[in-house]
């Protein structure tokens, strides 16, 4: 085995997180030694035993209504405290700024006032509910958990490569990664001090709890799942059974009198929070598509009257939006005052008329990506596409520059994986979550790394083959840093006390078609599942 | 909790045991069919299926494959063993969250075995060893690790519901015409009780102590009676216990049929041992409606009926 970790070659342009110029990094001297230790034939043996004790756990995930083992590799990633801690803070900052950032466009809009960003860039977004405008979050908050996903150039600096504020997932297996990997590789793991990810449930009840709405001091919060259909259902359970609240399902719930409330075995019981992890657009037939079986006729009303909290917030969606992606940094220096921690990966805005023209030009040498991120579909690899395929995506570029940004192929860094019995450098993304409590973001140590297993692929997700490494941020010898107190530069006026919202519309039982709701839960978008990374 | 995790809880009680109890019942059965007559094996075969309430047509040819598809390998049809494990399972990642983590892994180890088709491939005698083994698993794993909150008290009031209807099943087939003398010892093997039964009746084996004890007995966990006590008790703890009469309709048909079988003399239970059973099958349907309409009602989904509203 010390064999397969001597004859590891990095694949070259990109950044290897084991391998530098001068061999092994310091970071991975302990986990090739204990790893390499190991016999090949052992090393397979506890694969398999990993593989098998993922299955019996129902560690999976749905594509297509077919159940499938997580793909989990046994090779970890190691990331040294000294950079974890500059990624953190990084996180923070991009979660304070993108809080700002909303409060402010679902209120007065002085962003766009003060010119920084175009108000059309977001009344354009095809995430921007104008029903959200007037809703205040209790404490404040509209991001209570965020992925923000990273990559790791060819210079090994961490970039954001996208912001994910609506239902980010992948969590889950941050925290059965760890597990299996604790019973698979026990030396290893011995042989560190490992930042834990099990406090995750905790901090994200506490942050819910303290989203609760005004006056209630015991509220009851739950987790809505779109059902078993959902890629992501394996997560929705883990999350509500680690914090022992309820999942619910949309027909689990019921408005009456500007109140969500869920039916129980002794009637109907009041909701305080919502952790929903149902797409806006599902959320509420009212107010959005007419036809949702996922979602409860009324909540929005509810949410609006101050009497249930919604997390994450509708209308998040327009800070995902790659467009606002691209004003992002801008937007760190303008609500915080602070310069960006992490950089975004180069980007052009096709609305301009210079951009548009150099992209055009360089068309085979860029990945071009629609803004709306729904599915990673529409996202052309320049250097992979065909003629024909180029063509095509020249005159959608023309037809619709607000449609579209372009990126430079950006080589992302490679781990050692552990693959057919040989161990090879295959291309990782970084997705860390925070959840902000409303005083503090809080970032879990590590977060989930995605890994292509494709050789040269850019492309992690795991419905394209993808898999996951267990992540491990190395504990320091120092104390955890007191956390900073972030004061907005440009204080966000608040809007005045929402009026009472329209009358509620009494739901219509009637028998909700099984082919339907099926149909619903597996349209979902899910983020872990379907976002190409490129 | 809420209604939709309660009955799934309920039906997770319900597909186990009827797992177990289809493996046991045919596991005698089938000892029976080999050793009686070639002339009989049809008519055995269709009395067996009517018992277990599968329809076939009359002009239907019916033998023992046809028995073993639809009561242990298909998975398709909602009778076998294969599906209830399948439906066990099912309801269990609906109720996910409110499962104890072993006994999850339990139905989903259990499942898996079931979905790659490694069931259909293992001999006879060793699936029903195997389904046996398996819901000791899972029922173990559950009392070992499961509060005895609401949840569990839906989990057990269907184990013992569906005990009480599968058992009443069992003693229905002891009416079969049979060459290989009395049915009742190899009932009381499927149950696991006959030697319980020969300590009980100082070995003294007639059919008329079998019925007593498979249908009466205070003590035996799978006679009708003691199922029928518990799933009272269930309704009892769920109800939080009421100074007087009961307001649930499941309550009253369940204490209702136990008394009438405790009180009533034991010739005249078994006088007609099939339409006493029938009765005992329907009191069973009943009660579930009833307790499906008294806890589970409105978890049925409510559905949008108005357009989208700008």
């Amino acid at each position: 085995m010390q064999q397969v970790i001597n004859a590891y070659r990095p694949c070259g342009v990109a950044h290897d997180e084991m391998v530098g110029t001068d061999g092994l990094r310091a970071s991975y001297l302990e986990l090739a030694e204990s790893i390499g230790a190991l016999g090949v034939d052992e090393l397979e043996a506890r694969m398999e035993a990993l593989r098998t004790s993922y299955l019996d756990q129902g560690v999976t995930f749905d594509i297509g209504g077919e159940e499938r083992a997580f793909p989990l590799d046994v090779f970890p990633r190691v990331i040294e405290q000294e950079t974890w801690t500059n990624v953190e803070a990084g996180v923070r900052q991009r979660v304070a700024a993108l809080e700002a950032f909303l409060a402010d466009v679902y209120d007065s809009g002085q962003v766009f006032s003060d010119g920084v960003v175009p108000r059309s860039v977001v009344t354009t977004s095809s995430h921007f509910h104008r029903e959200a405008v007037g809703i205040r979050p209790p404490n404040g908050v509209r991001v209570h958990v965020s992925g923000i996903d990273l990559v790791r150039d060819e210079a090994g600096n961490f970039r954001v490569l996208e912001d994910n504020v609506r239902v980010p997932s992948g969590v889950s297996y941050v925290m059965t990664n760890r597990r299996a990997i604790a019973a698979a590789l026990p030396e290893s793991l011995q042989r560190h001090r490992i930042r834990s990810v099990a406090e995750y449930p905790q901090r994200l009840l506490a942050a819910l709890r303290a989203a609760a709405p005004a006056g209630v001091t015991d509220p009851t919060v739950v987790v809505l799942t779109p059902g078993v259909y959902n890629g992501a259902y394996f997560e929705h359970a883990l999350l509500a059974r680690t914090m022992g609240v309820e999942l619910v399902e949309g027909r689990d719930l019921e408005c009456r009198r500007g109140r969500v409330m869920m039916r129980t075995t002794h009637g109907l019981e009041p909701v305080h929070v919502i952790y929903r992890r149902v797409d806006d657009e599902f959320l509420d037939p009212v107010h959005f598509r007419g036809d949702s079986m996922l979602g409860c006729p009324g909540m929005i009303d509810a949410a609006r009257a101050g009497q249930v909290t919604l997390a994450n917030a509708v209308g998040n969606g327009v800070a995902d939006d790659k467009l606002v992606y691209t004003y992002m940094p801008d937007l760190i220096e303008y609500y915080l005052g602070e310069k960006p921690l992490l950089p975004n990966v180069d980007t052009w805005r096709l609305g301009e008329p210079e951009a548009l023209a150099e992209v055009l030009d360089r068309l085979d040498e860029l990945v071009v990506k629609p803004v709306d991120g729904s599915g990673g579909k529409g996202i052309v690899i320049g250097p992979a596409a065909s003629r024909a395929e180029l063509d095509a995506l020249r005159r959608r570029l023309v037809d619709d520059p607000r449609g579209w940004i372009a990126q430079p192929v950006v080589q992302l860094s490679t781990v050692p994986t552990w693959l057919d019995g040989d161990l090879v450098p295959r291309h990782v993304d970084l997705r860390p979550f925070a959840v902000n409590d409303g005083n503090d973001v809080w970032v879990l140590p590590g977060g989930l790394t995605r890994v292509a297993l494709g050789e040269g692929e850019l492309v992690v997700n795991s419905s394209r083959g993808g898999g996951s490494k267990d992540t491990w941020v190395i504990a320091g010898n120092a104390t955890p840093e007191a956390v900073e107190e972030v004061a907005p530069v440009h204080p966000v006026r608040m809007a005045q006390a929402p009026s009472e919202g329209p009358a509620m519309h009494a739901p219509d039982p009637a028998s909700a078609e099984q082919h339907g709701q099926q149909q619903q839960q597996q349209q979902m978008r899910d983020d872990v599942e379907e976002e190409p990374q490129c | 909790m809420l209604s939709r995790i309660a009955e799934s809880m309920f039906w997770i009680g319900r597909y186990v045991e009827r797992a177990e109890d289809t493996a046991r019942i045919l596991d005698v059965q089938t000892q029976l069919l080999w050793e009686a007559a070639p002339a009989q094996e049809e008519e055995t075969c269709r009395n067996l299926l009517s018992i277990m309430g599968v329809g076939v047509e009359d002009d239907e040819p019916v033998d023992t494959a046809t028995v073993l598809a639809h009561l242990v390998h298909d998975i398709n049809r909602p009778t076998s063993v294969a599906a209830n494990l399948a439906a066990a399972r099912e309801s269990a990642r609906r109720a996910r969250e409110t499962l104890s983590e072993p006994m999850w892994e339990a139905l989903n180890s259990t499942h898996r075995v079931v979905a790659s088709g490694q069931l259909a491939r293992m001999p006879l005698a060793s699936v029903f060893t195997w389904v046996r083994d398996r819901v000791a698993l899972v029922n173990g794993a559950a009392d070992a690790t499961m509060t005895r909150d609401e949840g569990w008290q839906f989990l057990v009031l269907g184990r013992f519901i569906e005990r009480a209807d599968m058992t009443s099943r069992l003693v229905a087939t002891a009416s079969f015409r049979s060459t290989a003398g009395s049915p009742w010892t190899s009932i009381l093997r499927a149950c696991g009780g006959h030697e319980a039964f020969l300590r009980t009746y100082k070995g003294l084996e007639t059919d008329r102590g079998a019925a007593e004890f498979l249908l009466l007995d205070r003590l035996f966990p799978r006679s009708v009676v003691f199922s029928m006590s518990r799933a009272e008790q269930c309704l009892d703890n769920l109800e939080g216990g009421q100074r007087a009469g009961f307001q649930n309709d499941a309550h009253r048909l369940v204490g209702r049929t136990r008394a009438d079988l405790e009180y009533r003399a034991l010739s005249e239970v078994t006088a007609d041992l099939p339409a006493e059973m029938e009765r005992l099958q329907r009191t069973c349907a009943e009660a579930t409606e009833a307790i499906g309409r008294r806890y589970f009602a409105g978890s049925e989904g409510t559905y949008w009926m108005g357009g989208r509203v700008s």
